[in-house]
């Protein structure tokens, strides 16, 4: 691609007055041989005003983390809107664990608060709320959800939880995630990771399993998580718990017994990982299942990780009929895909993943964006001592975690840590999207409308993946969007088998003879015949 | 499916589970967005925002453009007012509309912003409006939402300049672009001047060009609801959508209104044009009613199928009030009708209707989808007709279905197919018919597969 790309940055900020200049100027950046690691700012306040793709705490927390715990009733106490939204909008696929087991997914329960329980309070109704879920449904466990109103009026929700897990017998658990807390979602995955911590991981008193693994960050969009399983299974590993795509309120009580966490999707997760390390001394390692060459790469850390010969001959023997299965199929759609280009603007992890597996089929990723992103996730881990804490992430609590007196294990030693670092297993570290990007590319921090809009029209890339907001805008425009954050209800799009899904997906939509019609066969050739006078036909 | 939810009823008193409504906001993010060159903004934190264009997107499958104020901790202490005055500059710098439409939400309501002084204090440039209507989510639903922001239009804009234009004002309720397309012909084709405010056709149905429009040549003009205050006569189809603004264009321009049923089914239908010819003198023209009496050749041709079925409606109050009439003069029984939307006159009207075809059954406002599924365990019907969340009971029940309402977010088409006048009662009563058709043929024994039905 010709196109000088901090032209292209300088045409998206052009039109900001000058005050959203100065803020969007530090959140886009471009990659080049010169600056190889551009410094870009994340998880700072959407400038008012702009169309943004971004969330709220809620979300995060709620729909995104919690939300997927399937045995678990999940009540939002507030007023309606917030949990109509929630009701199956995002795809966690679940089932029951044994037949007849307990499944919420096709539920969504709220207090649905009137004006005069904002006025005299929601306590009371919230209470009873709980008290009708526990005798209609008997559930593992019950989570409160706080929206945006119930923060203003001052409901404690903590205490009603309290006193209702005496009452009942079962684990109540309060989050205070209202919307307007932080900047985006990311606020809202930190408040659910500190209770997740606090409240369920470590309750188990299941004895740890020979090759256990817990996969953090993996939410089962389109049955990743199973197909990922699937694929671990195969190798002989554990998997003790996903947090929290299919999970169950038992298996992740019982995820400390694990001996390694993978973190598949880091920003929402990461700070469980780093928990349970100090907790429960369980290394972690950042994954990537989406495209075979992040999944071959991930299985051969895992095996590295683990060190037993057994495992690591039966990981290239999986690895090698996986990879046979895929291959065919592949290096067909590679065909059709070879030379095209892709923009990215999703969430907090799969415009990075994403890039390998379109590059694996020939695709150039021109732009690429997460919408809640903080800088490690863009830098890489070793930015985090620099990020500024700001007013807004200040208001999330921190949790500092102490070794677990019965349940701390040293599951490998720091010398062999060490050695194992030098073998190239990357302990507890990211390196963040940046890494991973061709020198000429852009990656913009909560990218808007606006600079949407001005990407496509200048870059004129093939396809922009992203989520529904921008999905119809895109197309629109004549361009191939393609959802990231539900795979447009198809998938799994994770581990070998997805790849292929994916690639099919893609091709099919990039060559649908529709956009063949866009244009009026009327408009592309003249139905007149003859001359125009004094000019030509 | 739905394997947690008992067949013994036990009466709930706080606990919502599956709503049949949603809030305020993303109705009135609708309204807007059936404005030409209009923006919806909300105002609060940005999840909401998210959220609702979430929801249209999904439902239309056509993008749902708005803005958020994004609140964050601090505006919430201190008040939005420096965020709203921040987001117009940056609106009307970046998106170039001609006219912001802002909506409150749960959090600035709670906190007491007084939007109508923050926009008289606000710069906005010439020629550029910005209106505001109050919609907490603690009160009503999508429905009031939707209302609430009609009249905000109409409070902000329209005028009486005492010149009469001679045009009948629509309000054609939250119904869709197909629903409006629809309405509008059927004012073409009986003569009478119009202005349809709010009108989404040609914004959520825009055609496909391979240039994306922010603003598509689509929705009420500005200059229209203007004029809308010299109007003749308000037409308000639905009492819950769309009363709100014709008594609103009444009290402040002295346009008299009619309330009507949505015209859903053949008796709506009826009553809208009687009600237009009372007023224009008009005759209803022969192309309409050589529709109704297709419609009505229809409903004789298949009444051996509807006849004596029972059905479980959950939906809006005014479409379900219209559906309702229009189940009965199928034949069938509306036996469970429901809409989460709070307000006696849902139950009290139907239940009248019901009573005058000597019918029975349950009708309640402020219910939910759990409440519909408990009394379908104790007593099945035949046909269920909802938004997309009734599937998961159809299943659950093995009940033939039809989608209906808001929102509609697992199929495709729908927002092209009218649901109103004569035309969309008969694609209303094909898509009945077939869905429990497609069920005799499903399960029948072999050798009842009838190759002609």
């Amino acid at each position: 691609m010709a196109q000088d790309m901090k032209k292209v940055m300088d045409m998206v900020l052009e039109k900001y007055p000058a005050k959203a200049f100065k803020t969007r100027k530090a959140h886009i950046v471009v990659k080049t041989e010169e600056e190889p690691q551009p410094v870009i700012t994340a998880n700072t306040r959407t400038v008012p005003g702009v169309i943004t793709a971004r969330g709220c705490c809620y979300a995060g927390c709620r729909g995104v983390v919690m939300g997927p715990i399937k045995d678990m009733v999940h009540i939002t106490h507030g007023p309606v809107g917030c949990s109509f939204y929630a009701w199956g909008g995002r795809r966690n696929k679940a089932r029951a664990e044994e037949p007849g087991g307990m499944n919420y997914m096709e539920y969504v329960f709220s207090t649905d608060m009137q004006e005069s329980n904002i006025v005299f309070g929601g306590v009371p109704k919230l209470k009873e709320a709980i008290k009708e879920a526990y005798e209609l449904f008997h559930p593992k466990a019950i989570g409160i959800y706080a929206t945006c109103p119930v923060g203003l009026i001052g409901d404690d929700i903590n205490a009603v939880a309290a006193e209702a897990t005496k009452e009942y017998g079962i684990p109540v658990l309060s989050f205070s995630c209202e919307g307007y807390k932080g900047v985006t979602q990311s606020a809202g995955h930190h408040i659910a990771n500190n209770i997740v911590m606090q409240e369920i991981i470590g309750k188990g008193n299941e004895t740890p399993k020979e090759l256990g693994i817990n996969i953090l960050g993996e939410y089962n969009i389109g049955g990743d998580a199973w197909e990922i399983e699937r694929v671990l299974a195969k190798i002989g590993y554990n998997v003790i718990s996903t947090l929290s795509g299919d999970a169950s309120y038992d298996k992740i009580s019982n995820a400390h017994t694990a001996n390694l966490n993978l973190v598949q999707c880091h920003r929402s997760i990461n700070y469980i990982a780093e928990m349970m390390e100090t907790k429960y001394g369980i290394p972690w390692i950042k994954c990537n299942f989406i495209g075979i060459d992040g999944t071959v790469e991930t299985l051969r850390e895992m095996a590295k990780f683990f060190d037993v010969p057994k495992l690591t001959r039966r990981t290239e023997e999986v690895i090698a009929e996986e990879v046979a299965a895929a291959e065919g199929e592949m290096a067909y759609y590679r065909t059709k895909l070879q030379g095209k280009t892709a923009c990215l603007y999703v969430g907090g992890s799969r415009a990075q993943t994403y890039q390998g597996l379109l590059r694996s089929l020939g695709v150039e990723t021109l732009v690429a964006g997460y919408e809640f992103a903080h800088r490690d996730d863009y830098e890489g881990r070793e930015v985090i001592p620099t990020i500024k804490i700001d007013a807004d992430s200040k208001n999330i609590p921190e949790l500092t975690v102490e070794p677990d007196e019965q349940k701390f294990r040293v599951i490998i030693s720091r010398e062999k840590a060490e050695q194992m670092t030098k073998e190239g297993v990357k302990l507890g570290y990211y390196g963040g999207m940046v890494k991973e990007m061709n020198n000429n590319t852009i990656m913009i921090d909560d990218m808007n409308h606006h600079e949407m809009e001005t990407i496509l029209g200048q870059l004129k890339p093939d396809m922009f993946l992203t989520g529904i907001k921008e999905k119809y805008v895109i197309q629109k425009g004549g361009v191939l969007s393609r959802q990231l954050h539900s795979y447009d209800y198809t998938g799994p799009y994770a581990g070998f088998r997805g790849a292929v899904v994916f690639a099919r997906e893609l091709a099919a939509g990039l060559y649908t003879p529709a956009w063949r019609y866009v244009t009026p066969p009327w408009k592309q050739k003249s139905l007149l015949e003859g001359k125009v006078a004094g000019g030509e036909a | 499916m739905l394997d947690a939810t008992p067949k013994e009823i036990v009466e709930r008193k706080a606990l919502r589970i599956n709503p049949a409504k949603t809030c305020q906001p993303v109705g009135a993010m609708y309204a807007a967005l059936g404005v030409h060159n209009c923006l919806p903004h909300s105002h609060g934190s940005q999840g909401c925002c998210s959220y609702h264009r979430t929801v249209l997107s999904r439902h239309f499958k056509e993008p749902a453009m708005a803005s958020s104020s994004s609140f964050t901790e601090g505006a919430s202490v201190f008040g939005g007012g420096a965020n709203i005055k921040t987001a117009v500059k940056n609106i009307f710098a970046l998106y170039d509309p001609d006219i912001i439409a802002v909506h409150t939400t749960c959090l600035s309501e709670t906190i007491g912003d007084d939007l109508p002084t923050y926009i008289r204090e606000m710069e906005i440039p010439e020629g550029k409006l910005v209106i505001h209507a109050n919609t907490p989510s603690y009160q009503g639903s999508h429905i009031t939402g939707f209302a609430s922001m009609v009249k905000g239009f109409i409070n902000y804009l329209s005028l009486n300049s005492g010149v009469p234009n001679g045009n009948f004002n629509i309000i054609p309720g939250f119904v869709g672009p197909a629903d409006m397309r629809e309405i509008k012909r059927i004012f073409k084709v009986m003569g009478i001047p119009y202005t349809m405010l709010p009108d989404t056709s040609g914004v959520l149905d825009a055609p496909n060009t391979g240039k994306y429009k922010m603003y598509p040549k689509g929705g009420t003009k500005i200059e229209e609801i203007v004029d809308a205050g010299n109007a003749a006569l308000t037409v308000a189809l639905g009492s819950y959508a769309s009363e709100m603004g014709a008594k609103e264009l009444e009290k402040k321009c002295k346009v008299p209104f009619i309330t009507l049923k949505t015209p859903i089914g053949i008796d709506a239908t009826d009553e809208l044009l009687m009600s237009l010819a009372k007023q224009t003198g008009k005759e209803i023209p022969a192309e309409l009613e050589e529709e109704r009496g297709q419609l009505v050749d229809l409903m004789i041709d298949s009444q051996q199928y509807f006849q004596g079925r029972k059905a479980a409606l959950v939906g809006d109050p005014d479409e379900m009030i219209a559906l309702s009439q229009f189940i009965i003069a199928l034949g069938m029984i509306p036996q469970y009708v429901v809409t989460g939307t709070p307000g006696s006159a849902f139950a009290r009207e139907i239940t009248a209707m019901m009573q005058e075809a000597g019918l029975e059954g349950i009708v309640k406002a402020e219910k939910d989808f759990f409440d519909v599924h408990q009394w379908i365990k104790n007593e099945n019907v035949d046909l269920l007709i909802s938004n997309t969340y009734g599937k998961f009971i159809a299943r659950a029940e093995d009940i033939p279905f039809v989608r209906f309402g808001f929102p509609v977010m697992d199929r495709y088409g729908h927002n092209y197919n009218p649901v109103v006048g004569y035309k969309g009662a008969m694609f209303l009563l094909e898509q009945m018919c077939n869905a429990m058709l497609d069920k005799e043929d499903r399960e029948c024994a072999e050798e009842d597969l009838e190759v002609v039905r």
